[in-house]
């Protein structure tokens, strides 16, 4: 159609435009389409749940298949636990990176370097997962485990055996599964940073160290946190490594080494041979409980970063 | 040219209406199932052995008995597959008559990280009930000493693993907890997943079986099959008939006979702690789910005639993928189940 009003007065380019940006609108609204169906569907499904349990559901520490007992929260505090613990260990390590491959790496091994880190982010986390139970689990019991327990034993998070198997281990291996999200993107945020911030504050006699804290992290911030928060989606969904690693045993310990159960766990390892209806509302009522969950960290990271994207006009105060 | 594309396209759509229209024969049938993963890799050889020698298709998916149950509930499939009975609400939602047929059987047995001790521990059901309830805690307890007279048990604490996925294995372990204990009965009960008194979760025999190979002094529970091709060491237990027996397939299909009287007509029973000298007396059926009624002519009769073949000829592959092959006195009545079997209102099978 388009073609056979090519020589007509109307400029070629106008005629298009309306269906394409219908197009484009269309496909932008599909997003929150989708999103609010998905809540939908996991209300209705989760409903005979809803209507039994209600909010006791949320501070309930009994999940009892056989009795019909369910309380999801033991698997929301392992779930907030982990991915915390994963950020505490991969947020240092991945800035650190991060800031070595934009400020300080000889060119010709930025690449290699930032290869590897890729590589890391595609290995599936049944794999990691497979490399946690094989070479993390004897680890924490064998080495990690006992020094901690040796320097901080008398703080009840670091109380009881290490076997292995727990919540500090969940956390590891979130951590190295996160890690590259925030090495990526935080190295890409740093190197857009304009030549001339770093410059302006080289010239004002600092030193390499100074640079980065004064001119390039400030200037980097949002996509900081940004790529931080990606980082902690990613901890809260993540369940096959998780899964194969924390013990799965619902409980609140104040110890890290003691086993726990996040929600993405107990729903795969349960939904498959749930049979009676309550229990799989049940289930799906925990899904809708991660899903709240998540939109929650979703909204908190919204609003860090627009508090802190007023950004590098306030560098220095 | 155009022509010969149009005939050439004339001669293929005939040949896909003629395809559509034959009266349906068994062959070229597609029967399909869900769910049980256990017995997958023996009903995918059957489906293999048995769409050569007939050529009916069987399609199985192991999405998970509950998910089987749900799917043969819905009749999305033509049978389902669990390792564990329907209940009655179930039977009822999914309305006609529901029928269990047994196909073959699986045990489950303790196995251990013991280092120096080999396959040589015993167990009684108490010793073991009270390990999964948390109250023997070391390994050199009195009472595990007492029945595992000469061995070096070390005093260590006991570190108990369990499956963390709804499953079979579990629900045929905590029903022979519950049968043996009346502590677990009430504490805990059964079913495929349990609120477990004590230990770690693993998923999947595999999670079970790496969690117990990576943690020395721990003890778990795997699927016999799972225990022999991945040689872990297993204790035996001690049946109803006072001896200490490890299990073995043989010992399995023991246990069937055993408890045969036990066995009700639906089949659908656990046969855990069975009488009978010789038995392995943690073990469970894995069952097809059918209609007893069925609808349609051509799929029904292939359904039955499927059944009633690896019940027969198809027990012979069991063995081999280490399952135990139903006793014979047991495929008598089966024959019965099967002839029970109706397709609008007619026997299925002469």
């Amino acid at each position: 159609m388009v073609v056979a009003e090519h020589g007509a007065a109307a400029p070629p380019a106008r005629t298009g435009d309306r269906p394409f940006q219908l197009l484009l609108a269309v496909m932008a609204a599909a997003v929150p389409v989708i999103i609010g169906a998905m809540l939908i569907a996991l209300i209705a499904a989760a409903w005979p749940a809803i209507q039994r349990f209600g909010g006791a559901f949320f501070v309930t520490s009994t999940w009892d298949p056989v009795r019909h007992e369910f309380g999801v929260l033991p698997f929301v505090y392992g779930t907030l636990v982990s991915s915390a613990l994963a950020l505490v260990i991969a947020v240092p390590l991945g800035l650190g990176v991060a800031i070595y491959l934009s400020e300080l790496v000889p060119g010709r091994l930025r690449a290699p370097i930032g290869f590897f880190v890729e590589l890391l982010a595609a290995i599936p986390s049944v794999v990691i997962g497979l490399w946690g139970i094989f070479v993390l689990v004897p680890w924490v019991r064998g080495t990690l485990g006992p020094a901690l327990r040796s320097a901080f034993g008398v703080l009840p998070l670091f109380s009881g055996p290490p076997l292995g198997i727990g919540m500090l281990t969940a956390g590891l291996i979130l951590a190295v599964m996160i890690v590259p999200f925030i090495v990526a993107v935080s190295t890409e945020v740093m190197r857009a940073v304009p030549r001339a911030q770093r410059e302006a504050a080289l010239a004002l006699g600092a030193t390499g160290w100074e640079t980065t804290r004064t001119a390039v992290l400030p200037y980097a911030r949002s996509g900081i946190i940004g790529a931080i928060f990606l980082a902690l989606a990613r901890a809260l969904g993540e369940t096959m490594a998780v899964t194969m690693v924390i013990g799965n045993v619902p409980q609140i310990k104040a110890s890290l080494f003691a086993p726990a159960y996040t929600i993405p766990a107990v729903i795969a390892n349960e939904f498959t041979e749930a049979t009676s209806d309550l229990y799989v509302a049940a289930l799906i009522y925990a899904g809708l409980v991660l899903f709240v969950v998540t939109v929650i960290v979703n909204a908190l990271a919204r609003l860090l970063v627009s508090r802190v994207a007023a950004g590098p006009a306030q560098i220095r105060e | 040219m155009v022509r010969h594309v149009k005939r050439a396209m004339l001669v293929a759509l005939a040949v896909v209406i003629a395809g559509a229209a034959l009266p349906a024969g068994a062959q070229g049938l597609t029967l399909n199932g869900a769910g049980a993963t256990f017995p997958f890799p023996l009903y995918s050889k059957w489906s293999q052995v048995y769409a050569a020698e007939k050529g009916v298709q069987v399609n199985y998916q192991s999405i998970g008995s509950g998910g089987g149950i749900r799917q043969f509930i819905a009749r999305t499939v033509d049978f389902g597959a669990s390792d564990g009975p329907m209940t009655d609400e179930q039977i009822a939602q999914a309305g006609g008559r529901v029928l269990h047929v047994p196909m073959v059987a699986g045990a489950v047995v303790p196995v251990y990280n013991l280092a120096g001790i080999g396959p040589v521990l015993n167990f009684t059901p108490d010793v073991l009930a009270d390990i999964f309830l948390g109250k023997i805690t070391r390994w050199n307890d009195p009472r595990l000493a007492r029945i595992n007279p000469g061995v070096p048990l070390p005093a260590a604490d006991i570190i108990v693993v369990h499956r963390s996925d709804g499953s079979g294995t579990t629900a045929i372990w905590v029903n022979y907890l519950s049968k043996v204990s009346a502590e677990w009965k009430a504490r805990v009960g059964e079913g495929t997943s349990v609120n477990w008194p004590t230990g770690l979760g693993g998923r999947g025999n595999e999670g079970v079986a790496g969690l117990v190979r990576q943690t020395p002094s721990s003890l778990g529970y795997v699927e016999l099959a799972y225990a022999l091709t991945n040689r872990m060491t297993f204790g035996a237990v001690r049946n109803r008939a006072g001896q200490f027996v490890r299990a073995t397939l043989s010992s399995t299909t023991k246990a069937m006979e055993g408890a045969l009287k036990n066995i009700p007509e639906d089949y659908r029973v656990f046969f855990t702690n069975p009488d009978g000298r010789d038995v392995y007396p943690v073990a469970g059926f894995t069952w097809i789910l059918i209609q007893g009624d069925q609808s349609d002519p051509a799929k029904g009769k292939a359904l039955v005639e499927f059944l009633w073949w690896a019940t027969h000829e198809g027990q012979k592959y069991a063995p081999t993928l280490l399952y135990a092959p139903l006793p014979k006195s047991l495929i008598g009545r089966i024959e019965r189940t099967l002839k029970s079997v109706t397709i609008k209102g007619a026997p299925a099978l002469p």
